[in-house]
This record gives structure tokens, C-alpha cells and sequence, in this order.
């Protein structure tokens, strides 16, 4: 292994040795938002004309578990090793700015698809899900995955403590993610925030994934995927540059 | 080609934001360079700027001016053959948690892009005396322990330039020996060595050239012998309940009942003695030593002077005036 696939190796073992946290734990809190939401609204909601709120919220389930996962797997390995001062190790190798940034982002990759996979699973219990467009579902939680996992860089890099990288996932992440159509077609909001929500990245990288499931969608996926992927682009830069500059890990 | 070369390297620390506080210089034109095969001792008070040094040295850290190389690459530019060439041993006692020891010497090798480096590993666990620990997570282990895994992360992809900060700081007698017996194998062999330590007695027993530094200058640098030649030749240490005529206070460094005085020769020892017994004080537990690395030391520092003239520096005294971090120690006993 070269030296930024031994970093990938030691990202992704370090998740899975805690497995339980960081795998199973969210596969169930996604198996009991189905349970909640579709034992609640199954009767009452159907979205595209004649999708059922289940299968429909599936979709967005898996893709909030990916992103979330994603996003926690970089950020909280960064912020860790900063505050136990266990970074140095990296720091001291001659790894370049790309070879962190290709692990940290890998390993991020790597943890979202198997949680994913795992609320995918688990809720395939209430009705198997449907794959119309398969390339078009890989493809955004992918994309999903990276864009979130370079975001945790940048989160990572930046925060000093865990209440910072707290603040940053609950006031960021979590109202982008849940404000982004996980629970309901966005045609189903009023106007307003129907323009809101298209400002909001995430809500393309839902609703790409879920053209995958149905092969319909709110917006065309290719508009999504352009969205998605400038998104993953600029955030890949930003933390790109972090990581050569140094910042907030070299003095 | 120097091993290690420091060159003009100044390092300033900007004012706390929001505070009214100066802009710290912690390095200030620190020029020397480390040949090949040298075993190195790096002196100074805490705060002298010593870890900072290092810092820049291993990458951790950017000069605000000047530069470092190691074997002839430059630290910033030349970043990765630079470190492929070190192996630093951090101050801090720092671990990751999640892996055993084993797993961690694998991760660092592969981050230096060492393929199968068991055999290796396997020799410096036997010879850090942690094979029965492979297997054990990080979080199990003891301090020493863990100080023995960091030296084994910091030579598991070979270096031929190892630096060591403060390595034996709070540990024990038996890992020190382990220790120095393994790194002065290394030395032998030909590898550079690099130490920092408040342990004046190890860098004495070690170091066959020693720079020290003091708020952020070298102010001495020198062989050991030279350096020990220049101090004075004895020390005359003795316990005592009373206060010291001021004739004998002015020349003696005092560690509560401890006095120690500088003694060129029989006449001198002769002189103190007199004093004491006329001042009707009673000496106990009198001894005349061979002056040490700590005297010169003390003496370098602006401690009190145990030499006579002071060693032969070939490095500019420091100026004041200039915003420097403060020396707030000079107390280094072993």
C-alpha cells in the first residue's frame, strides 16, 4: 500500500472498530423515523401521484444516513486526533495535501455507502424498494458521500474543540439535511420555500438519489447533478487548500 | 553536507487576538549546523525556544524568516524528502486509541510508504523491550510504554537523522537506560542524533557537541569538552543551617541547606572555609566535586556563576530589548 492508501485503511478501520457507533447506531435511528413518519402518514400522503410516502421517504432516509455518516467521519476523526494530539503522526509523515484529502474523503465515502446500505437493508422490511435508474442512485450517494466528507475536512480543520464541531453539525448539517426533502416532495411547501429550498445543495443531492428509486423527480437530475457537482468541486478546493496551507495544524 | 542545518531561522508569535499582549519572538536568528553522525544535545530553560526549534525542524511549524534543511532538503519546499530523512520523537505523550501497538508501527511505516517492515518492527520491539505489548491496545499501556512506542513510530521507517524532545521526561531508571543504550546503538551505526533534555547528566554522558539556547538566541555552542574544560576545574558543596557571610552569598548557587561554591584550587577551598568557621558557622557534609554540565549551564543561563571566567562561547550573548519569551526556569536537575 502506498502511503495514502494506508491512511484510507487506517480511516476506515477506525470507524469500523467502532462499529456499533458508527454504523449500527444510525441504521437504527433511520429504521425508527420509518417507523414513526410511515406508520403516521402511509394513508395520508402520496407524492408523484402514485408513489407511497414509504417508499418514498426510503429514498430519502438512506441519503440523509449517507450524508450525515459522511460528513461525522471526517470531521470527528480530525477534531479527535487534534484535541489528543495523536495528528502529529500524520503530520510528521511525508503524506502530501492530496494524500489526506483522498483518505479522509475515501474513508467518509466508504462509511456513508455502508450505513446507507444498512438503512437500505433494514428498511427493504417494510416493501423492497424499486431501482429504476441504479447508475443514476450510486452516482449521487457518491457524489453525496465526498461533497459531505470534504465538508468534515473543512469542519475538522476548523474546529478547536468537540462543542464547535457540535454547533457545526446541529446548526449546519442537520437543518440543511432536514429542510432539504427527506421527508416530503418540495412541490408539497408553498411557494416561498419552494425557493428556498433550491438554494439548498442538499436538497439536489436528495432528490437526484431518489430519481434513481422512481425515475421521477422534483427537478431534472441532470440540473442536479450539475448543482451537486460544482458543490463537490468548490468544497474540494476549499479543503484542498486547507490542508496545504496548513491550517490550524501547522503553526 | 550537514545533517541538520539551521540557518537564520526567526520565528515570531503574533499578539493574542483580543489582548494587549506583544507579538512573542520565540527564535531570533538561530543559526548552527548538526554534521553527520553527530550526537547533539539542544539546552535551555523551559520557554528558551528549544521545542519550537524542533518544530520547524520536523515541519510542525514554519519560520517566520530563514531556513532548515536536513541532508541538504529544505523543510517547507523539500517537505517530503526532508521527513523521509527524520524520525522525530515528540515531547508530548500522545497515542491514538483505537489501535495496538503493532498496528500502529504498521500505519507509520506505510504512511512512509515502507512495505513489509514486520522484521523491523519485530527489532524494535525487542529492543524497546515492548514485544510482550504488541498486541495491546495504546490505551492499556503505561506512560514509559507508550513514551517506548513513540520512539519505535519515530524510527520505524529508519531515519538516518533521529530527533528526540525531552524523551526521558517522567520516566523511569530502567526505560531511560533501555533507551540511551538503543539510541547511542543507533549513533554508532551511524545515524544523526538530535536530543533535547532538562537532563544535564544525560546530555553530559551523551552529547559530544551541545548548542543552548536562552529566550530564543544560542548563547553557547560547543564541544563537551571544550565546554566542561572552560568551567571551573571543582566545586565545593557543603550543607549548612545559617545564613552565608556576604562574601561566600555573592558566589554560591543555594538549594535550600545545599551551598555550592566555585573553587579554582586548594587556596580557594582554604578561603571559604576560613570564612565560614570565622563567621562561627558549622559546615557539614563537605565535599569537593568536579564542576559539571549543569554549572556551566547555571553559568550560561545567568544563574550563579560557578566558573571563573566562563565558558568560551562562539555564538553572541543575547541583546534584551527585544520581545522575547521569558526564561522562566533554569532549575534542570537529574
Amino acid at each position: 500500500m502506498s502511503g495514502w492508501q494506508t491512511l484510507l485503511y487506517k480511516e476506515v478501520l477506525r470507524f469500523w472498530k467502532v462499529s456499533f457507533q458508527t454504523v449500527a447506531a444510525p441504521v437504527l435511528t433511520a429504521v425508527l423515523y420509518m417507523l414513526i413518519f410511515g406508520h403516521v402518514l402511509e394513508d395520508h400522503v402520496k407524492i408523484f401521484g402514485q408513489v407511497s410516502y414509504t417508499a418514498f421517504l426510503v429514498p430519502g432516509l438512506v441519503m440523509m444516513s449517507v450524508l450525515q455518516n459522511a460528513f461525522a467521519n471526517s470531521s470527528s476523526s480530525l477534531v479527535q486526533s487534534k484535541i489528543m494530539g495523536s495528528l502529529v503522526f500524520l503530520l510528521l509523515t511525508p503524506l502530501s495535501h492530496w494524500s489526506w484529502f483522498f483518505a479522509y474523503v475515501g474513508s467518509s465515502v466508504a462509511r456513508g455507502l455502508l450505513v446507507g446500505l444498512g438503512v437500505l437493508a433494514a428498511t427493504s422490511f417494510f416493501g423492497l424498494p424499486t431501482f429504476v435508474a441504479p447508475v443514476w442512485t450510486l452516482l449521487f450517494a457518491v457524489l453525496g458521500a465526498a461533497l459531505l466528507g470534504a465538508l468534515g475536512v473543512i469542519a475538522g480543520l476548523w474546529a478547536d474543540k468537540f462543542d464547535q464541531m457540535a454547533a457545526f453539525q446541529n446548526f449546519i448539517i442537520m437543518p440543511m439535511t432536514f429542510l432539504s426533502g427527506v421527508f416530503y416532495s418540495i412541490h408539497s411547501l408553498p411557494p416561498f420555500w419552494q425557493g428556498i429550498s433550491h438554494l439548498n445543495p442538499f436538497f439536489y443531492m436528495i432528490d437526484g438519489f431518489r430519481f434513481g428509486f422512481f425515475g421521477v423527480s422534483d427537478v431534472s437530475p441532470w440540473l442536479s447533478l450539475g448543482i451537486v457537482g460544482t458543490t463537490l468541486l468548490a468544497v474540494s478546493a476549499i479543503a484542498v487548500h486547507l490542508l496545504r496551507t496548513g491550517y490550524k495544524i501547522r503553526g | 553536507m550537514p545533517a541538520i542545518s539551521f540557518q537564520s531561522v526567526s520565528k515570531t508569535f503574533p499578539a493574542a487576538r483580543g489582548g494587549t499582549g506583544q507579538a512573542l519572538k520565540a527564535l531570533d536568528d538561530v543559526s548552527f549546523n548538526i554534521e553527520e553522525g553527530e550526537f547533539f544535545g539542544l539546552l535551555g530553560p523551559n520557554g528558551a525556544g528549544k521545542t519550537t526549534l524542533i518544530s520547524i525542524l520536523a515541519g510542525l511549524s514554519r519560520a517566520t524568516s530563514g531556513r532548515v534543511l536536513v541532508q541538504g532538503h529544505d523543510v517547507q519546499v523539500d517537505y517530503a524528502l526532508a521527513r523521509r530523512r527524520l524520525g522525530v520523537v515528540p515531547q508530548e505523550l500522545v497515542f491514538d486509541p483505537f489501535f495496538n501497538v503493532r498496528e500502529a508501527l504498521r500505519f507509520q511505516s506505510g504512511y512512509f510508504g515502507v512495505k513489509h517492515n514486520d522484521d523491523w518492527i519485530d527489532e524494535l520491539l525487542d529492543s524497546l523491550g515492548l514485544a510482550d505489548k504488541a498486541n495491546a491496545n495504546m490505551r492499556q499501556l503505561s506512560g514509559g510504554m507508550k513514551r517506548r512506542v513513540l520512539v519505535a513510530q519515530a524510527l520505524v521507517h529508519k531515519p538516518p537523522v533521529i530527533v528526540l524532545d525531552e524523551p526521558t521526561a517522567g520516566v523511569d531508571v530502567e526505560l531511560r537506560q533501555t533507551l540511551w543504550q538503543f539510541i547511542a546503538r543507533l549513533n554508532k551505526q551511524g545515524h544523526t542524533v538530535l536530543l533535547t533534555t532538562h537532563y544535564l547528566e544525560e546530555a553530559e554522558a551523551l552529547c559530544g557537541r551541545i548548542a543552548m539556547l536562552k529566550q530564543g538566541r544560542v548563547v553557547a555552542l560547543s564541544k563537551m569538552v571544550d565546554l566542561l574544560k572552560s568551567a571551573s576545574s571543582n566545586v565545593l558543596r557543603f550543607k549548612i543551617d545559617s545564613e552565608l557571610p556576604p562574601f561566600l552569598a555573592g558566589k554560591a548557587r543555594i538549594t535550600g541547606r545545599i551551598v555550592q561554591l566555585p573553587a579554582h584550587n586548594a587556596r580557594e577551598v582554604e578561603q571559604y572555609l576560613a570564612a565560614i568557621r570565622e563567621a562561627g558557622l558549622q559546615a557539614e557534609d563537605i565535599e569537593i566535586r568536579k564542576a559539571d554540565l549543569e554549572d556551566v549551564f547555571l553559568d550560561v543561563m545567568g544563574g550563579k556563576a560557578l566558573s571563573g571566567d566562563g565558558p568560551a562561547l562562539d555564538a553572541k550573548a543575547p541583546s534584551g530589548g527585544s520581545a522575547v519569551r521569558e526564561a522562566t526556569s533554569v532549575g534542570a536537575t537529574p
